[in-house]
């Protein structure tokens, strides 16, 4: 599907709507590119749930210390003015409302925001919920970074969630590699359209109502 | 005089009975207390309830104490990984039980028994399968759910220098629970890569104060590796 957008161009994307002084966490997974596109010269302060602010990018090979990690478990760097701190406290800079964005993946979004991204439901599958819980409700705007579409086609954007919820009504925009959406109290308005995506097809493709900017 | 180094690792965890609770401090081989670990596994307690964000990874340190079948329980918030084998086994043959928390209310469970709060309400997890059976409430036009705290007989961390005091400091990411695991257990155990004299400690840097610290053992191991 060449005429849609790639991850690294949906990473593209987000990070155009990642302000001058934001504290922002990025996800595991499909978020941490927005890392890779964020302008230098923008200040924005990436915050890692394991206990550090002003994460820096991974280090050159053989300069990895695994005192100094991510929340992927991945080496990272120290920035200038970095700092470290508990678990408690860096959950605390979520819970509280102190950190400005949040973004992160998902299995499904619904129309009123609610986030899907922890589990399928699959009854025979482990649970394991890290901090996804804590960063869905834990920011002031959470965006959601996926492709539009499952494998076999259907929306995740969807007017209820079929999987198990992470938190309600949190997500505030979903950006994925056909459209960019804005929710705001269960009514959906499309930003950007990508590729051969219309109003139409993409109204087909959700079966939800959308309003387009 | 007051000392709470003692001679090895053995003797810090000589009295651990069958069916503690113990708090294991560490994210991935940050801040793991590996020499504390070995130990509690050569030690022989069993029946344990176990503390820690994951759920061992490998065949080595938690992991090892779950495959000898010393553990009933285990408190947290991602078990599954891909190196998890030994617990997903365990899990799936209905040999250990797995309490699953969202991993800021873990960490706010376990402030919240070193601080001596009773109970709090918070938002993580409202409206999802992890706050089923809880009681709610609805605050400022926000919801929330009730979590009680999480106490434990012993704590096992790993920080990067302490005193005979029982003061802590640590090394980067590698602090994660350590603070408050201390705070939570009535006997904290620490592995420090070094013991410094009394005053050595700039106390404007002092991360745990000693009051939290029950027991300090010196192990110059290596720093964190990647995990295997």
């Amino acid at each position: 599907m060449s005429n849609r957008l790639t991850r690294d161009q949906i990473a593209a994307r987000v990070a155009q709507d990642i302000p001058e002084g934001a504290y922002v966490n990025l996800g595991i997974g499909l978020p941490t590119l927005v890392a890779n596109h964020l302008p230098a010269g923008r200040e924005v302060i990436l915050h890692t749930e394991n206990g550090m602010l002003g994460m820096g990018p991974a280090p050159a090979k053989g300069e990895e210390d695994y005192d100094l990690i991510n929340a992927g478990k991945q080496p990272v760097t120290e920035l200038p003015g970095c700092a470290f701190f508990h678990h408690a406290d860096s959950f605390a800079m979520m819970r509280g409302g102190h950190l400005d964005i949040c973004v992160l993946g998902a299995f499904q979004v619904s129309r009123h925001g609610d986030l899907a991204n922890w589990h399928t439901g699959a009854p025979d599958a482990i649970p394991a919920v890290g901090g996804a819980m804590d960063l869905a409700i834990g920011a002031k705007d959470v965006f959601v970074m996926m492709e539009l579409t499952t494998r076999e086609g259907r929306s995740k954007l969807v007017e209820t969630c079929t999987y198990p919820l992470t938190g309600v009504r949190c997500v505030s925009r979903v950006y994925t590699d056909l459209a960019v959406f804005d929710l705001r109290n269960g009514e959906i308005t499309v930003t950007d359209l990508y590729g051969d995506a219309t109003p139409d097809s993409l109204r087909a493709l959700t079966g939800l109502p959308l309003a387009f900017a | 005089m007051i000392s709470k180094l003692v001679s090895g690792t053995a003797e810090a965890l000589a009295d651990v009975p069958d069916g503690a609770t113990i708090m294991i401090g560490g994210f991935g081989t940050a801040g793991q207390p590996m020499a504390l670990i070995d130990a509690l596994l050569e030690q022989g307690a069993k029946d344990l309830v176990i503390v820690n964000n994951n759920a061992g990874n490998g065949t080595t340190g938690l992991a090892a104490l779950l495959g000898a079948g010393r553990v009933r329980k285990i408190v947290c918030s991602f078990p599954r990984q891909a190196d998890s084998q030994i617990f997903d086994g365990l899990y799936r043959g209905g040999k250990i039980e797995l309490e699953l928390v969202p991993q800021g209310n873990l960490a706010e469970r376990i402030r919240a028994a070193g601080a001596g709060i009773g109970a709090f309400y918070t938002p993580t997890g409202y409206g999802t399968p992890l706050a089923e059976g809880k009681e709610t409430r609805e605050i400022n036009g926000r919801r929330y759910v009730l979590e009680y705290p999480l106490h434990a007989d012993y704590a096992l961390i790993k920080a990067e220098l302490g005193d005979r005091w029982g003061n802590l400091t640590y090394r980067k990411t590698a602090r994660n629970f350590g603070p408050i695991m201390a705070s939570a257990a009535r006997v904290a155990v620490a592995q420090v890569r070094r013991v410094v004299e009394l005053g050595e400690l700039d106390p404007e840097t002092v991360v745990t104060p000693g009051i939290f610290v029950q027991r300090v053992v010196q192990i110059d191991a290596p720093r964190a590796q990647e995990q295997q």
